[in-house]
């Protein structure tokens, strides 16, 4: 009956053996695949389904004064969203650029996590959300930035090389933080080829657009780093009283050295500290700087903030620089913002702070908090931990000094009715043989007549201040700027 | 269980209406209901998770499907009402996926549809599949039509090469503006061919020459045929570039060959003469010896700087997939540029219903197969039985060939993946398979004898 043998059959169960061989082969390799080797695949750079997915969703806002600077659109690309910026220039020292092709930078870099979607604090069930590979919609970022300081101080630089930074003394929330010439950030985010151009463009630009001068360029502070000087001075009692004389000859033979240091002005011989403060006199201050010695001088300048890299506003800020290694005649320079010394226009603002509030130091911080997409709070930055700079008596006679200087010395420019104004003019001279056009600072303070504490500290620095060289550009340049932006704060605050 | 296969006959004194099998066409019919469903609820799922809305088509889309499924039962009912009740819902369901599937590529690539050209040669299929079912009452009959089925097959073969090269492989022609790839066709062909030949001759073929040490060698006046198979594959290989196919038809002459003669010789014959083969095309040819280095290496192009190749994405994609995958619509497969509707339709299956749906497409066609090896077990006469075992080692051979391939298992050879894949060709030869297994799964269920369940 049975026309084929005995064997066939067993010889099919043998060929049936190697087909499950080979589906237990593709089982086992789908699993080495897919769950053993997946989160290497998934990590490879040139895999592009994390950064399809991270340009998949609208991206969080930054926002100030409570309305979003920035903004996403729909391009229906593969990599969707890109973002947008209501007033770029203006902002951009701020939120920095989110750029498809290059990336992020300040705001947009340290509140990546918020804005993305990415940070797992932005929902309450992380886990759930891995199981159903959810991504949350980004968060939103709310800045401490006061747009009409910000405004004033965009206006004031006016286009010219300079920048501004503006904090509140009593909590150290940043108002303002401006750079000029900057440029809008909108023009890097996309990935078309007119991306790499302007990239291109503005990375060969010679004004630098894209430096965040208030916050990652240092300047010689100058005159204005004479706060610090008379601070450390006052503290170390080598002056206790400021109308008494500082037995300071003028010119000034620099310690060790046949240089001698002269004045802008004459009759700097002798003053008392309340009169060299208001006349901005070199050889005073100078050998004070001596006078009080390189540690009690490094001591104070720390204090206020000098040589500190590891401060974040969250994005970094550049490290400004007292120089602790030197010698008197350095030192002498060093004491009058000279030689090694060099500040950040927001280090400037923190130093103006801190005479302002008495002398306690708060640390300055850009974001306020950040909420979710729908406004729930996710963290807030709340004042930081403040550090006593100098005993508050010094301080308080740093304002006195520092409001002579508007209310009759070399900052009247800076003077606002209604509102008690101190201030520092200041003029650095660099360059080789100090041939380039002087740096015109300001730093100030102001509080309203009917405020019981200073609303606003600000450092100006104006780089290609064409005018005469002199106090006049500190005053005369950067004063306005500064009065601009402290009227502003103190009309918002009403 | 006994081995079945192996007790001799049958009591004589049982009755045949005794041991007769049920013929549970029902439970076919819910299954192609359930198949059909499912693929509306994929085809739904793509539209909700791209656009938010059931897609306008999903209605006309279930009903096409449907009737097509529907009016294959009706050819079954009608003349094969003993016929496996799970061959033809398989059939349907991954015929239907891989519909969804391509419909949702066709999402990305909004100026190249190509679902609504597969739909039509589904439709080929379905209706080749109730024409053999209806026409085809013996599968015997293909016996006599055996070097008939050969000519053709080297016909079908030798066609492409008078057409142009298309990206490297020349195994496409070009008729009124359809592209058809003979070599799909050829396999059934010689599936028949190989089964009648070998049936005919598997006494002279299985007659041992020499025993070396565990091995059977077969004597020498019979390896004729098995070099000309042999040469034909590297032949289609060399002239054609076409990896798969020449892999794939010399994998099925060595299955085959053992079923027919049990020689364990044969398998080391076959792997040798394999292994000479790849060894020399590998070598001489740099259209092979590249899918070898792109399978052993296949990060280099990222390496080199060069951005990821087909096979780097196709992993990506089924390592985006994870164990749950992304869902339908929601992966990005599409990043492996050409060929993602064809030949790497599984990496989509991977990504967007990760290891748990790729598992279940794999088993899919592990019961296809398996279905029709059990055929193949309970039919009686040896043609019938090399039949069943031939259709369905070609199912499992490609099916590993291809998935093996994409997934970095074994180079990359390019070959469409059984129902799922683009390609009218295909899917209209994978009809055909399924309905020559209706077929002899009929007569081995009809016939049953009560030695071995089918």
């Amino acid at each position: 009956m049975s026309t084929h043998g005995p064997g066939m059959a067993r010889y099919i169960r043998h060929a049936a053996c190697f087909c499950a061989l080979l589906l237990v082969a593709l089982l086992v390799n789908a699993t080495r695949v897919q769950v053993f080797e997946a989160a290497a695949h998934d990590e490879n750079p040139a895999n592009r389904r994390e950064v399809i997915a991270r340009y998949g969703l609208r991206r969080g806002d930054i926002l100030v004064d409570g309305r979003p600077v920035t903004g996403s659109r729909d391009t229906g690309e593969q990599l969707r969203y890109e973002r947008t910026y209501a007033n770029g220039p203006l902002f951009a020292p701020v939120t920095g650029f989110a750029s498809q092709e290059y990336g992020t930078t300040l705001l947009e870099h340290t509140e990546d996590g918020v804005l993305s979607g990415s940070d797992p604090l932005l929902t309450p069930f992380a886990l759930w959300n891995d199981f159903t590979r959810r991504r949350n919609p980004g968060g939103d970022v709310v800045t401490t930035i006061d747009g009409a300081a910000q405004q004033a101080a965009f206006r004031g630089l006016a286009g010219r090389k300079g920048a501004v930074a503006a904090v509140e003394p009593t909590t150290g929330r940043i108002l303002a933080l401006v750079s000029s010439p900057s440029y809008d950030p909108e023009v890097l985010s996309g990935n078309d080829p007119g991306v790499g151009r302007s990239w291109a463009r503005l990375n060969a630009d010679r004004e630098k657009p894209m430096l965040n001068r208030a916050v990652r360029q240092t300047y010689p502070p100058g005159s204005t780093f004479k706060v610090v000087t008379a601070a450390a001075a006052l503290d170390a009692g080598v002056v206790t009283d400021l109308d008494a004389p500082t037995d300071s000859p003028a010119p000034y033979r620099l310690p060790g050295t046949r240089t001698s240091l002269t004045n802008e002005s004459d009759g700097c011989e002798d003053l008392s500290l309340r009169e060299a403060f208001r006349w901005s006199c070199n050889t005073v201050f100078a050998k004070l700087g001596v006078d009080v010695g390189v540690g009690d001088m490094t001591a104070t300048a720390h204090a206020f903030g000098f040589n500190d890299d590891a401060l974040r506003i969250p994005f970094s800020v550049a490290r400004s620089t007292f120089d602790p290694t030197v010698d008197k005649a350095q030192l002498a320079l060093s004491s009058i913002g000279q030689y090694n010394t060099r500040a950040t226009p927001l280090q400037m603002a923190m130093v103006s702070a801190a005479v302002a509030n008495g002398g306690q130091l708060r640390t300055p911080y850009l974001v306020e908090r950040t909420t979710t997409s729908r406004g729930t709070t996710v963290a807030t930055a709340g004042p930081r931990p403040g550090r006593q700079v100098m005993y508050p008596s010094t301080a308080a006679q740093l304002r006195e000094l520092m409001t002579q200087v508007v209310t009759e010395g070399t900052g009247t420019n800076a003077a606002i009715p209604g509102a008690t104004v101190g201030g520092k003019t200041g003029t650095a001279q660099h360059g080789i043989g100090n041939a380039g056009t002087p740096y015109a600072w300001f730093v100030s303070w102001a509080q309203g007549d009917r405020d019981v504490e200073p609303k606003v500290a600000v450092a100006v620095v104006v780089e290609d201040a064409a005018a005469d060289r002199g106090e006049i550009t500190g005053g005369g340049v950067a004063a306005p700027i500064a009065r601009a932006v402290m009227e502003a704060v103190l009309r918002s605050k009403e | 269980m006994t081995k079945a296969g192996t007790t001799v006959a049958p009591p004589a004194d049982t009755p045949a209406s005794a041991v007769r099998l049920p013929r549970r066409r029902g439970i076919e019919l819910a299954l192609i209901v359930l198949a059909v469903l499912l693929c509306v609820y994929g085809y739904c799922a793509v539209g909700l998770a791209r656009h938010g809305t059931v897609p306008p088509g999903a209605a006309g889309y279930g009903a096409g499907l449907g009737v097509l499924a529907l009016l294959a039962h009706l050819a079954v009912r009608l003349r094969a009402p003993d016929a496996d009740p799970l061959l033809l819902p398989i059939g349907v369901l991954l015929n239907g996926l891989g519909l969804v599937l391509i419909y949702r590529l066709d999402l990305e690539t909004p100026g190249d549809r190509a679902a609504p050209t597969q739909l039509v040669w589904s439709t080929v299929g379905v209706a080749l599949f109730i024409v053999v079912v209806l026409a085809l009452r013996d599968h015997r009959v293909l016996q006599r039509y055996a070097y008939v089925c050969v000519a053709a097959a080297l016909v079908l073969l030798t066609l492409p090469i008078l057409f142009p090269s298309v990206n490297g492989a020349r195994i496409w022609i070009r008729v009124a503006g359809f592209s058809i790839q003979p070599g799909e066709f050829a396999k059934v062909l010689l599936a028949v061919f190989f089964a009648a030949y070998l049936a005919a001759n598997r006494n002279a073929l299985a007659f041992a020459g020499r025993r070396f040490w565990k091995l059977q060698l077969p004597t020498g006046r019979v390896l004729g045929p098995v070099l000309a198979i042999w040469l034909i594959s590297v032949g289609v290989l060399v002239l054609e570039r076409d990896l798969g196919t020449s892999l794939l038809f010399f994998g099925l002459f060595v299955v085959l060959l053992y079923v027919a003669t049990g020689l364990t010789g044969w398998i080391a014959l076959g792997l040798l003469l394999a292994a000479v083969g790849a060894f020399a095309v590998g070598w001489l040819e740099p259209h092979v010896h590249t899918r070898v280095e792109d399978w052993l290496h296949p990060f280099a192009s990222i390496e080199a700087g060069l951005g990821p190749n087909q096979l780097a994405q196709s992993l990506f994609s089924f390592a985006a997939g994870g164990v749950l995958g992304t869902g339908l619509g929601l992966g990005h497969s599409v990043l492996i540029g050409f060929a993602a509707k064809s030949d790497f339709i599984l990496a989509t299956a991977g990504e967007e219903l990760g290891l748990a749906g790729l598992s279940a497409i794999f088993l899919l066609y592990g019961l296809l197969v398996e279905r029709g090896y059990r055929a193949g077990l309970s039919l009686r006469d040896p043609f019938g039985r090399l039949l069943a075992t031939g259709l369905a080692s070609i199912v499992a051979l490609q099916v590993f060939v291809i998935a093996g391939g994409v997934g970095g298992l074994i180079p990359l050879t390019g070959m469409a993946m059984p129902f799922l894949a683009q390609g009218g060709s295909s899917v209209v030869t994978n009809w055909a398979i399924v309905a020559l297994l209706i077929r002899v799964s009929d007569s081995a269920r009809r016939q049953y004898d009560g030695t071995e369940a089918p």
